[in-house]
């Protein structure tokens, strides 16, 4: 059994370290042959808030915007009162009324997140991002280069996170992507935990399907419905059952429950979609205020995919209404697009089908099937687009100018 | 029932009606064919509740009855019996099932009640005239490529067929366009068309359409009502329902006036696209035409996979224009162009092109430019 101290990485075994005699020993079977990881950064905004202010070090912590917002990170402390991420706001306070809640700084956190990317590049080159704070490692062949196993360069890599930038991490490893994920969970925080080849299928038996990445409160409800609780009823039902109920992702999960997967760590930075949704103070039903609403948050993702230079074919329109129900409306553009105009002209038609008396607390609308912009669209039987288009390109220059409220349009205001 | 019919004749009536059969149906009957014999003839009935087609073909009908059966099975069965073959239908004693034999062959086919089968509700078509297949078929073939399949402008999604004048001459025409392209085709009008509606036929109709065109030599026969239009063609019927919409004005962005004039020979043309084009960039494939002095330059310029560029010669006169047009929409103009020579009138590198054929004045085409 190979086994290292997490303190000063040098071999040991438990419970404590030879060398330094540090606890955080780690020992297990597999550890010199395992090397896809997944890394996952612990409370990141609330670390970060934490770091930068050790006032609240003990105190519960949430990020997240105002009375109907919801939470984008709780702190450990305030997940003891039973507040998680993307509870509303309010159920949140309900739980843990003493917590403090910050507005989220979302410049600082991509500015530290950027940092941990680095770091985690300085280790392999094969990073897929996940979010700002966690992403996949493959560190397959970087024994030679490091002079050191994955799992040794792995317990640097998070000690040298938690020296230069303040906040923990916590570490899976295992032989794929899956098990790596579901293994950085297992111990956290500042956690290390490994998944071998041998325990891999009788420690993920036992676990409730909706475990599994990508089976939500719906597919899981429908699994429990059919008498699927555990990966291990998943895998006894067979994958001929499993596809015929329930498609390609039956056959997902069938392979998932005995720990197959194959995919592999893609160094994938391209962004897929690019959008933006605001929660509103109160409940809005009427057509005309919702599309008022709609209005900035187009101009908000036109600006993001200008200043990236790319341009979309899809648009999606996201909605939630008062009873917390999503729903998303997508239409495809003859031509890729990235002005707010055509956004905003394209989610206003979306918009009208839905709204038509149910109230809605959220509403949102991205571009997505991105590419690289290649000038606005000109359509034969929209002959005002160009000029329209002009307009946009002329307040943009006003904007970067002046500053973003330089120029505004007519609908951004209330009384128009 | 019982009928007995010849394979060929079955097989060529199944394969008409079979085609507007959708794959899948979400109501069983749909998948259906409804047969009906009666006299000497079977019926063949297939529809997706926008369009139907309609079809006899003789049969020695030994007992009339009418039921349904699955029709690309039916189709299947037809298409592998031996040529020559005589094929018998039959519904027998309590049996639920289509019993189909064929020499040594026998099938049991699941059947459904005739009286479920969606059958669309004849009504007045008050306008009908008829005019030559290859004369519809033409006007099918040279603007079906422009029509859109974008959702939101439904009203694109079709071939606008109406009533027209050009030039004093009174014309049968079809125009279609996604909004980046446009095609228009006409025919001298029919007489009896006078007063049609403007009508938006559906893609799928179209399609199938042309499909059966290829089988008809003489003329067909249309109706038309501003709901629903019907084509009769040899045996087939086939009616459809229309788009209920308006379409857009198009003549309003036909630009008759551009100066700028371009002779292309349209073989060496449509060559040299496709050859730059290979490189172009998958979903613009914009592809840059520079014109000057009796020279056509067509160039592409891929930052990741390359450059291409191939020069032509062209009869042209004006300033050097340099205009970016889709290849794709290029090479299905340039397919359409029945003539040796195809005309491009330029106004400028950011407005509509208009394309001329040489061998078919009554077929224009617009292209609305790219930015190169």
């Amino acid at each position: 059994m190979s086994g290292y101290c997490r303190t000063c990485f040098e071999p040991a075994h438990p419970p404590r370290c030879g060398a330094c005699g540090s606890r955080k020993v780690f020992a297990h079977d597999e550890l010199d042959r395992l090397s896809i990881a997944h890394i996952d950064c612990d409370a990141f905004y609330a670390s970060i808030e934490k770091r930068d202010d050790p006032s609240l070090a003990n105190q519960p912590v949430i990020i997240g915007g105002g009375k109907r917002g919801v939470v984008a990170t709780a702190c450990y402390v305030a997940r003891l009162h039973g507040v998680r991420s993307a509870m509303p706001m309010f159920k949140a306070l309900k739980a843990c009324p003493d917590a403090v809640v910050i507005r989220p700084r979302m410049a600082v956190y991509t500015a530290e997140g950027k940092r941990i990317r680095q770091m985690m590049e300085d280790v392999t080159p094969a990073v897929e991002p996940l979010s700002i704070d966690e992403a996949f490692l493959d560190l397959t062949g970087t024994q030679r280069l490091h002079g050191s196993p994955p799992s040794v360069t792995l317990m640097k890599l998070a000690a040298r996170i938690k020296a230069e930038v303040g906040v923990t991490v916590s570490v899976g490893l295992s032989y794929n992507k899956f098990l790596a994920k579901t293994a950085s969970e297992l111990d956290k925080p500042d956690g290390f935990s490994v998944i071998g080849q041998a325990e891999a299928a009788d420690f993920l038996r036992p676990r409730p399907v909706g475990s599994v990445f990508g089976v939500g409160p719906a597919f899981a409800a429908t699994l429990n419905r059919d008498g699927l609780k555990t990966l291990g009823d998943v895998i006894a039902r067979g994958e001929e059952a499993l596809v015929r109920r329930h498609g390609p992702s039956g056959a997902r999960l069938w392979r998932l429950a005995q720990g197959i997967d194959n995919r592999p760590v893609a160094r994938d930075g391209e962004r897929k979609s690019v959008s933006a949704e605001t929660t509103f103070f109160d409940d809005v039903a009427a057509h005309d205020e919702l599309e008022r609403r709609l209005w900035p948050l187009c101009v908000r993702v036109a600006d993001r995919m200008k200043a990236q230079g790319i341009a979309g074919r899809v648009v999606t329109l996201k909605l939630k209404t008062e009873s917390f129900k999503s729903l998303t409306r997508r239409r495809t553009l003859s031509q890729p697009a990235q002005l707010a105009d055509t956004l905003f002209r394209t989610g206003r038609e979306l918009l009208r089908a839905e709204a038509k008396g149910p109230r809605y607390r959220l509403i949102g609308i991205g571009f997505s099937d991105l590419e690289p912009a290649s000038g606005d669209a000109r359509d034969l039987l929209d002959p005002d687009g160009p000029k329209r288009a002009a307009a946009e390109r002329a307040m943009d220059k006003a904007r970067a100018r002046f500053g973003p409220s330089a120029v505004i349009k007519g609908r951004s205001l209330k009384d128009h | 029932m019982k009928l007995t019919i010849e394979r060929a004749a079955l097989l060529k009536a199944l394969g008409h009606v079979q085609a507007v059969v959708e794959r899948r149906n979400t109501i069983p009957i749909l998948s259906n064919v409804l047969i009906n014999a009666n006299g000497q003839h079977m019926r063949l009935t297939a529809t997706d509740l926008d369009t139907e087609i309609v079809e006899e073909a003789p049969a020695h009908v030994e007992r009339a009855g009418i039921v349904t059966a699955p029709a690309h099975t039916l189709y299947e069965i037809a298409r592998k019996l031996p040529e020559g073959a005589d094929v018998t239908l039959q519904m027998a004693g309590d049996d639920p099932r289509l019993q189909l034999s064929a020499g040594r062959s026998r099938f049991n086919l699941p059947a459904l009640p005739a009286g479920d089968f969606p059958v669309m509700p004849t009504e007045d078509l008050a306008t009908s005239f008829s005019l030559p297949a290859a004369s519809f078929a033409r006007l099918i073939d040279k603007t079906r490529f422009a029509i859109s399949t974008e959702e939101t402008r439904y009203y694109l999604n079709g071939i606008h067929l109406h009533a027209a004048e050009r030039d004093g001459r009174k014309t049968l025409r079809a125009v279609a366009t996604d909004g980046h392209r446009l095609a228009l085709a006409e025919t001298d009008l029919p007489s009896g068309a006078e007063g049609m509606p403007a009508v938006i036929v559906p893609r799928k109709p179209i399609q199938e359409l042309r499909r059966l065109l290829e089988d008809v030599d003489d003329d067909i026969r249309v109706q038309v009502s501003e709901g629903k239009i019907r084509f009769e063609l040899g045996a087939a019927v086939l009616t459809s329902k229309l788009i209920d919409g308006t379409f857009p004005d198009y003549e309003r962005v036909i630009p008759r006036g551009n100066d700028k004039i371009m002779k292309v020979d349209r073989a060496p043309f449509a060559q040299a696209v496709d050859r730059v084009a290979t490189i172009s960039q998958e979903k613009s494939r914009s592809i840059k035409l520079t014109v000057s002095d009796s020279t056509l330059v067509l160039a592409v310029n891929n930052p990741e996979s390359g450059t291409a560029s191939e020069e032509l010669h062209a009869d042209y006169a004006s300033d050097e224009i340099v205009i970016g047009f889709n290849a794709r929409y290029l090479l299905d103009v340039a397919a359409q162009i029945a003539g040796d020579e195809a005309m491009f009138e330029f106004a400028d590198s950011g407005s509509p092109t208009r394309v001329t054929d040489s061998g078919d004045p009554d077929a224009e085409y617009v292209l609305m430019p790219l930015r190169v």
